[in-house]
């Protein structure tokens, strides 16, 4: 965990919305190939801060500095997701939110969108480049599938998928925008224990062989311990722990914020 | 109705229990229709007629209506065929044959043409006319399906942008003697400033909102149009507008049409090819991701503002040819023929073909303009069943006559492992 190669930084990462202070002071630092969880109750403000890290949210105050991987380092608070995504930051939503009435490849392809160029001279005229740039979409995006076991579903509507896929599929959009960085936001919520396994092998995968580091919340805490090698745990918007899954697992105030304080008689 | 899963034959709608339904609504519209359509005072004789044979139509008219109403409804219920028919149903999808085999849509096309060609030959002056202006609003219609069909921006009032195309041809004509051939790019080309004009306060605006802003916009053109003096010579218009001309050849007027109707054949060819290469190109992806889901295309990378200015930009540019052209053909323009009424009747020739369909966008085109004309002779029920048409379409086919498709890719690793 050495400075060096630390590639996400957030520094007092505030966001107020109104009178409600939903994210208060949050360091968070993300290292190069890290399986990195963010836990905590519900409401303590963990999408609200991905949302800001992501662009979708402008946070009030605070820095986010990202060092790309070819060594520069930027800061990112306040810009639009799209810039975001274009730095190399991709995640996904809790709440599945795919192209519903896109075929699966398609969703794929315009998760491809911030590296393909043609603009609407390039539609218009079809030219050489154009046509040869689509080809590779289509192909990449097929890899892309194939590497989350969704080839067989290839020009099924997004909507018309088992919920499990569905997920996997949303992981495969995001991916697509080749990110050195992935967000995960809940990717077993609502999946079984057969499924929360794979998974478990599946993100493993994803980061030891596409190089991609990864940020994750996530209630499911088996999942969260087997995977994560550190965690950071969030309460009322305030970061209350972080270390190794060991350390959290017995760390008192991490127990009183999902179990409550116990009562001398 | 509630078993869904079991067949409904339409011998079992010729059931006792079926058509005791049908009996009882009929009755009870009878009753209901009775003091309007069967009473009736006579004021000179003061007496009071009883129309019996009325309310015998009535119950006849509801019998027969409900009956088959219901058995549509029953038909739909059931959805999708079941697995088994999908083959079958392959077979009867015109639509698909004509797209997909090769030796099919060859001469289905080479047909098309030839019968597009000849038909100003062979019909009247009147008929042409009329075509001219079913071939208008196909361009509307597919200019405004890339706003609301692939952008998923509800848009109404795109007619003002028809409004810039007209109103740009007759004033550049007025006052500088320009010609329609250099009247067309310029038109287009001011219309896109209009739409990136309107697309700016509307960025941020969604749904409901955005129709609203888009609305007033549409009526603030025509209003400026009807009451700027000096500049649109108001609500008495612009006449004696010359119609296209080629090289400097006289036309005589059914020549001059004939034209005309081949200057908008091929504004139509070029409009659906670009659409066609538009629709799978990465641009479209990105607005059909757009109105997929907003928020999920802004984390893919799509940057949402360009998205949106070039989409009612794009789309604006093929309202302001189709203007040039409406403003040459019929010589004058006014702001009367550009109302609301016209953006509701682009917009619903769109939602009734599909949105995002540019085959089911021309067929619902050539119906919306097309069945009137023809319907002249039903003249007093003409909206009647217009409507009546408009409200079974939505509840029988709610995604419009030929639903968008999307693109089938084929990969050979695919078909290998999968069979």
């Amino acid at each position: 965990m050495s400075e060096s190669n630390c590639i996400l930084d957030t520094r007092a990462l505030t966001m107020d919305f109104g009178g409600l202070r939903a994210v208060d002071a949050m360091n968070l630092k993300v290292c190069e190939g890290e399986i990195v969880a963010l836990i905590g109750p519900n409401g303590a403000g963990k999408t609200t801060f991905f949302n800001c890290v992501t662009g979708m949210l402008k946070p009030s105050l605070g820095t986010i500095v990202i060092t790309m991987p070819d060594g520069q380092e930027k800061e990112i608070q306040g810009k639009r997701p799209n810039v975001v995504t274009n730095y190399g930051l991709a995640r996904t939503f809790q709440n599945i939110r795919l192209f519903q009435n896109l075929t699966v490849l398609e969703n794929v392809m315009i998760g491809r969108h911030t590296r393909m160029k043609a603009g609407i001279l390039g539609a218009v005229l079809r030219n050489k480049a154009t046509k040869e740039e689509e080809e590779r979409v289509i192909y990449e995006s097929y890899e892309y599938l194939k590497k989350l076991h969704l080839e067989q579903h290839v020009n099924e509507l997004a909507k018309n998928l088992p919920y499990g896929a569905q997920r996997r599929l949303e992981i495969a959009r995001a991916m697509a925008t080749e990110p050195f960085l992935l967000l995960l936001d809940e990717p077993a919520a609502g999946m079984n224990p057969q499924e929360t396994r794979e998974l478990d092998n599946l993100i493993v995968k994803i980061r030891d062989t596409e190089k991609i580091t990864i940020l994750l919340i996530e209630h499911d805490m088996n999942l969260v311990m087997s995977l994560s090698e550190r965690i950071y745990v969030m309460d009322y918007g305030k970061l209350i722990a972080q270390g190794t899954p060991e350390e959290i697992k017995h760390h008192p105030e991490v127990i009183k914020a999902y179990l409550g304080e116990e009562v001398d008689a | 109705m509630s078993n869904v899963s079991t067949e409904i034959k339409p011998t079992s709608f010729l059931s006792f229990k079926e058509l005791k339904k049908s009996l009882f609504t009929a009755v009870w519209f009878m009753i209901l229709t009775l003091p309007i359509m069967v009473i009736k005072v006579n004021t000179i004789e003061n007496t009071v007629e009883w129309h019996w044979n009325r309310m015998v139509f009535v119950g006849l008219l509801i019998f027969f209506g409900s009956w088959g109403w219901r058995y549509l409804l029953a038909r739909r219920e059931m959805g999708p065929r079941p697995r088994k028919a999908e083959s079958e149903r392959k077979r009867f999808n015109l639509t698909a044959i004509l797209m997909e085999r090769k030796q099919v849509r060859t001469p289905t096309i080479i047909i098309l043409a030839v019968m597009v060609i000849v038909f100003p030959f062979i019909s009247s002056m009147y008929q042409t006319n009329i075509m001219i202006t079913a071939l208008n609003y196909i361009i509307l219609g597919l200019g405004l399906n890339i706003v609301i069909g692939l952008g998923g921006m509800l848009h109404l009032g795109y007619i003002a942008f028809y409004a810039v195309g007209a109103y740009s041809y007759a004033l550049l004509n007025y006052h500088f003697g320009v010609s329609f051939w250099l009247a067309l790019p310029i038109g287009a080309g001011l219309s896109a400033i209009f739409g990136i004009l309107l697309a700016i306060p509307v960025l941020r605006l969604r749904g409901d909102y955005l129709a609203i802003v888009t609305l007033g916009f549409g009526e603030i053109v025509r209003i400026i149009l009807e009451n700027w003096n000096d500049f649109s010579f108001g609500p008495s218009g612009i006449a004696n507008i010359p119609r296209p001309g080629l090289f400097g050849i006289d036309f005589s007027l059914p020549q001059v049409t004939t034209f005309i109707y081949f200057i908008m054949i091929g504004l139509v060819v070029f409009t659906i090819f670009l659409m066609i290469r538009l629709e799978n190109s990465r641009l479209g992806r990105a607005w059909v991701a757009m109105r997929e889901d907003e928020v999920a295309s802004r984390a893919m990378g799509i940057d949402i503002r360009k998205n949106k200015l070039t989409a009612f930009s794009l789309g604006a540019v093929w309202a302001g040819m189709a203007g040039v052209v409406f403003a040459s053909k019929t010589t004058f323009i006014n702001p009367a023929s550009f109302t609301i009424w016209e953006s509701v009747m682009v917009l619903s020739i769109v939602v009734l073909g599909g949105m995002g369909s540019i085959i089911g966008i021309i067929i619902a085109a050539l119906i919306m303009i097309l069945l009137p004309e023809y319907l002249r002779a039903f003249s007093e029920f003409r909206m009647l069943l217009f409507g009546f048409l408009l409200v079974a379409m939505m509840v029988f086919r709610p995604g419009g006559l030929v639903p968008a498709k999307r693109k089938v890719y084929t990969f050979p690793q695919e078909e290998a492992g999968n069979e």
